[in-house]
């Protein structure tokens, strides 16, 4: 039994290894300072390392520029540290890093992601009293759970579906439609809810189809629709899938009118679209940027800053990490106890929208605007629902 | 009827991709009765190579066509170069050792080709810069590109050259003596490592113009491109007979056919109750089907005892 | 010598129950969640060990039967049907139908071999995977993609896992308690495989892999001890797949990919197949360097080079990558592997070396 006597040795050998692992948080801050810390979560590793960067790209502008501001909180001048983690879009992972962050001391957290990061990482948030922002999260779930910690700036897959179904109905006047998802947690929940939102407006589901977040191929599924010539095409996933599906939407020679949520709002679509994604109609909650005084800004100094237009949620992380702030700023401090309740109450003219939040966490009102690609441009169409619609 | 013949077309093209890199993993299997894990990844290598290729080219001014055929030319002699340093480090070291060792290091070369592509090509996707129009062709009510006519009739050309290689050559006989039989090979003078490093070099030579028809055809190319495709193709190969090369050829085409006509038809057929999101496991279900019949594949022969 | 074993067990002992304090003081409560994830890891790289190590059957969709516990668990435990069944009536369910599973996976695939399995594991695993992730319509089952949330914490009458309790002025929080729990299971899986492989079934499974031809003629009922392997490794995934869903608080199907089945896999032979030492081994390492990547990276191209000029995030997974590759360069047979293995691999070593030499002569 050699094996039995050997094993305190690995356990030593373990202990050894976890302690080069060890982070080292040094943080000297001098007494009339006051270091605030946000954590940040999101993949910054795998196939949406892109968006992961993005927004962690939105919550270090914004924290630099409050640092170049000077924020006063509580009569000490604030500064702001950013610690990035990445939770490789899997739930345990998730976890692991909202631990950390807590080990961490931080302040509070901007993230995660992804809904299927955000809802597990959320119970440990809370167990720990860390406000929670998540600039991305979209299932009806992750605000209903009944924690007061979970916030987000981002309208939720009811809200944004409920719009896209009624501008296919009632804007574009749509009568049959077809669907397809990516099977993903925010594909099928955008997809469900904009079904719903269709069919309560008199449109017929003609069609609903499938496929996955690591296709690429939809000829097969776009023949099938193809044989039931739908008005419109819906799409619930991410653009990585959308650019493709429209290309071959257009080389199987079908007119449909092409329609995405969120996820098919970036440069990247018209970038590798090749012209086939001219006519897609996708949507972003809130109001457009450019009729924000502070997001034609935003989007100018982010382009110059990281030499690449904004991918996504950029924006929403900016305007989460002021949320947070400016919070703090109403409660005189930055510790998680005395400044979460003022989360909820705070009131922001954001570079996205007016931010308010309702009971559960959610954003107040949900304007979504849906935009569409036009000479290779994105243009905003209209505004539905929320705030007052902005003119196109 | 229409809608069947675009189902079969599209099918043929998604198949013939899938066959071209199965060819890949089955030339290795035969040989060395590894599962080269990494294979997918070395597809993905080859479009990342033929597009950064084919940017300098195009930005160069060079004419379209020897534009493409240049890159091309430098994706295969990259991924050539890369499919035989890995058998150098990951494999041939191995080659006595248990098993499944070759197995977790050709998971390891996965992983690490992934991220150093992250690390050299970014994260987010690119274009692909296909540099001439790429025009429909109608046949009946069904549709198809240049792009698909191509990529189906070049996959054939490489299949027919490939046999030509393996049964009317000496290092395609050597080949097939390495395979039957290692150690008389070796008495007959066959010089294993060279014949080991050959087929390690064509088959990626194969992975790097499969790369580049996909990313022709789909016109993205990004660094996660790989492992999905290297699961299905390697899938194909064993439906087909692992280690055979014309089993990997038929178990690529039918899994194209069987993935698109199944997307396709099940979820009229099942009255919505099965749609195409079970379409992997239909690919899956025939896969055991076949293997519970045939335990070594369709055209696989009936494999002795083999430790 | 007696006195000197037991002494060992004692040291043994109190380091287990001491460490994730220890852990805790040195560096926090993240790495306590991230050794509670290795115990479940070691929970399902030694049920991988019986089918891989043991009986010599490659499964690549191992995972599954993790998914089918974790999924019992959450449905019998959610408000996802309103059901709330206690956990030491849900963990048993869960491991029996993960049996189950194991047993209707070993079925039609008994007369494949190798690399043939290999597939149909990997494709079982899929399958699993993609039924939970579409059994939300017609009627809403497993809720898809979506996941299952508010999952019921592991709890025995009053007692719950998932709350903080204060003993003797020790604050011991969720993480420490899960530590103990999945420490006595860990033991518990331990104990079972070391006296499966002493066993006549544990030789039987030996004989199979190593010749099954012989092992038939020596009289083993082949089909019933490969089969009994498949079931015994799946329950052990179902225990550790329901203990993780109570953890968790949340299960969704995406946890359930073929990564985390390769990455099982790779614990059992980094770690050193059929030797239960070697895959303890190789699961906390696993679990533990990917981790240790990330903390890691960032300062230590700082002070090799004066600073970070590859972002971290995407070292991490390059450097994991190459240590299993040298790992695997300079073990093959694994970091610790079992007295037998190694020795048939001297052996085999020694006799292909001598033929290799033989030929490199000839050819010269």
């Amino acid at each position: 039994m050699v094996s039995i006597n050997r094993l305190p040795l690995l356990v030593v050998l373990g202990i050894a290894l976890v302690a080069c692992g060890k982070s080292e948080t040094t943080s000297t801050a001098a007494s009339d300072e006051l270091i605030v810390k946000i954590g940040a979560a999101g993949p910054l590793t795998g196939p949406q390392a892109h968006i992961g960067k993005d927004n962690e790209n939105g919550t270090r502008m914004a924290i630099d520029d409050a640092n170049a501001k000077g924020v006063m909180i509580g009569g000490k001048k604030a500064r702001f540290e950013l610690l990035s983690e990445d939770d490789q879009t899997d739930p345990k992972t998730a976890t692991i890093v909202a631990q950390k962050l807590i080990d961490d001391k931080v302040n509070g957290v901007i993230g995660h992601l992804n809904s299927g990061t955000s809802i597990p990482a959320s119970s440990i948030y809370f167990k720990n009293g860390i406000p929670q922002i998540s600039p991305s999260a979209t299932a009806v779930k992750f605000t209903a759970q009944g924690y007061n910690t979970a916030f987000r700036v981002m309208t939720n897959d009811a809200q944004q579906g409920k719009a896209l179904g009624e501008f296919a109905t009632r804007v574009l006047g749509e009568k049959t439609i077809a669907v397809i998802d990516d099977r993903t947690a925010y594909g099928q929940g955008l997809a469900d809810e904009f079904v719903k939102s269709a069919e309560a407006n008199g449109a017929k589901i003609i069609a609903r189809e499938y496929t996955t977040d690591k296709s690429v191929d939809f000829t097969a599924v776009l023949t099938s629709i193809k044989g039931k010539q739908p008005d419109l095409l819906f799409f619930g996933g991410m653009d990585p899938q959308g650019v493709p599906m429209v290309k071959q939407l257009r080389s199987l020679g079908m007119k449909t009118q092409f329609m995405m949520g969120d996820g098919g709002y970036t440069p990247k679509l018209i970038e590798l679209g090749g012209g086939a994604e001219e006519g897609t109609y996708a949507s972003l909650p809130g109001v457009p940027l450019d009729n924000m005084p502070s997001g034609r800004d935003f989007a100018k100094r982010y382009e110059a800053r990281f030499h690449q237009p904004i991918q996504l949620y950029a924006p929403y992380c900016y305007d989460a990490v002021n949320v947070m702030i400016a919070a703090m700023q109403k409660a005189g401090s930055a510790e998680p106890a005395k400044y979460l309740p003022e989360v909820g109450k705070v009131e922001l003219k954001g570079v996205t929208a007016k931010i308010a939040f309702d009971e559960k966490g959610d954003i107040k009102g949900g304007a979504v605007t849906v935009y569409q690609v036009r000479k290779g441009q994105w243009h905003a169409v209209q505004t539905m629902g929320g705030t007052p619609a902005a003119k196109p | 009827m229409d809608i069947l013949f675009q189902q079969i077309i599209n099918g043929l093209v998604q198949g013939s991709v899938y066959a071209l890199v199965a060819l890949g993993y089955t030339m290795v299997y035969g040989i060395l009765g590894l599962i080269n894990f990494a294979h997918g990844e070395v597809v993905m290598i080859g479009a990342m190579v033929a597009l950064t290729a084919l940017q300098a080219l195009l930005a160069a001014a060079f004419a379209p066509v020897l534009a493409v055929l240049l890159s091309l030319l430098v994706a295969v002699v990259a991924c050539m170069a890369l499919g035989y340093s890995i058998e150098r480090i990951a494999y041939r070291p191995l080659r006595n050792a248990p098993r499944l060792a070759p197995l977790i290091t050709a998971i390891g070369v996965s992983i690490v080709l992934q991220n150093l592509a992250m690390m050299i090509w970014g994260r987010e996707y690119h274009s692909f810069p296909l540099p001439f129009n790429s025009i429909s062709h109608h046949f009946g009510g069904a549709v198809a590109n240049d792009v698909q006519i191509g990529i189906v009739v070049v996959a054939l050309i490489i299949m027919l050259g490939l046999m030509w290689l393996v049964h009317h050559t000496r290092m395609g006989r050597a080949m097939r003596a390495v395979a039957e039989n290692p150690a008389a090979a070796t008495l007959m003078g066959v010089n294993i490592n060279r014949v080991i490093s050959v087929t390690f070099m064509l088959g990626s030579a194969l992975a790097a113009v499969a790369g580049f028809m996909v990313s022709a055809n789909y016109g993205i190319v990004h660094y996660y491109m790989g492992f999905m495709l290297g699961l299905k193709a390697f899938t194909a190969a064993v439906l087909g007979g692992i280690g055979n090369l014309r089993g990997a050829m038929l178990g690529g085409v039918l899994l194209g056919l069987i993935e698109s006509l199944g997307a396709g038809y099940v979820g009229d057929l099942t009255g919505g109750f099965l749609g195409s999101n079970y379409q992997d496991v239909f690919a899956f279900f025939v896969l055991i089907a076949v293997l519970v019949f045939r335990p070594s594949g369709l055209l696989g022969e009936k494999l002795a005892e083999r430790a | 010598m007696k006195l000197h074993r037991s002494s060992g067990h004692l040291t043994l002992a109190i380091a287990l129950l001491a460490l994730p304090f220890i852990i805790d003081a040195l560096f926090g409560h993240g790495w306590v969640r991230i050794t509670d994830f290795a115990l479940l890891y070691i929970m399902l790289a030694l049920g991988l060990n019986i089918v891989v190590g043991y009986a010599g059957l490659l499964d690549l969709g191992y995972i599954a039967f993790y998914a089918v516990g974790a999924y019992t668990y959450a449905l019998l435990g959610s408000p996802q049907f309103g059901i709330h069944w206690p956990m030491y009536v849900v963990l048993p369910l869960g491991a029996l139908i993960a049996c189950g599973f194991g047993v209707l996976l070993g079925a039609p695939t008994l007369k494949l071999r190798g690399d043939y399995l290999a597939i149909v594991t990997l494709g079982f695993g899929e399958i699993i995977r993609i039924f939970l992730n579409n059994l939300n319509a017609p009627v809403n089952i497993t809720n898809g993609p979506q996941g299952i949330s508010a999952i019921d914490p592991l709890q025995v009458g009053a007692f719950s896992f998932g709350s903080s309790y204060e003993w003797m002025g020790i604050r011991i929080d969720d993480v420490h308690l899960h530590y103990y729990l999945f420490l006595g299971f860990t033991l518990l899986v331990i104990f079972v495989s070391r006296r499966l492989e002493d066993s006549r079934i544990g030789r039987a499974w030996v004989a199979i892999r190593e010749d099954e031809v012989a092992a038939s003629a020596m009289g083993i009922n082949t089909r019933n001890i490969k089969l009994l392997a498949f079931a015994m490794g799946a329950t052990f995934g179902g225990i550790s797949g329901g203990l993780f869903a109570g953890f968790q608080g949340f299960v969704s199907p995406e946890s359930f990919s073929l990564m985390e089945s390769i990455m099982v896999l790779c614990m059992v032979v980094l770690g050193g197949m059929g030797n239960v030492g070697g895959v303890v081994l190789g699961g906390v390492l696993l679990v533990a360097l990917p981790e240790l990547f990330r903390n890691a990276a960032g300062p230590v191209q700082q002070a090799l080079i004066g600073k970070v000029i590859v972002d971290p995030e995407s070292l991490r997974m390059l450097m994991f990558g190459l240590a299993l590759i040298l790992v695997m360069l300079w073990r093959p047979a694994g970091i610790w592997p079992s007295t037998q293995r190694r020795r048939e691999f001297a052996a085999d070593d020694s006799v292909l070396h001598q033929e290799q030499e033989t030929v490199y002569d000839a050819s010269k």
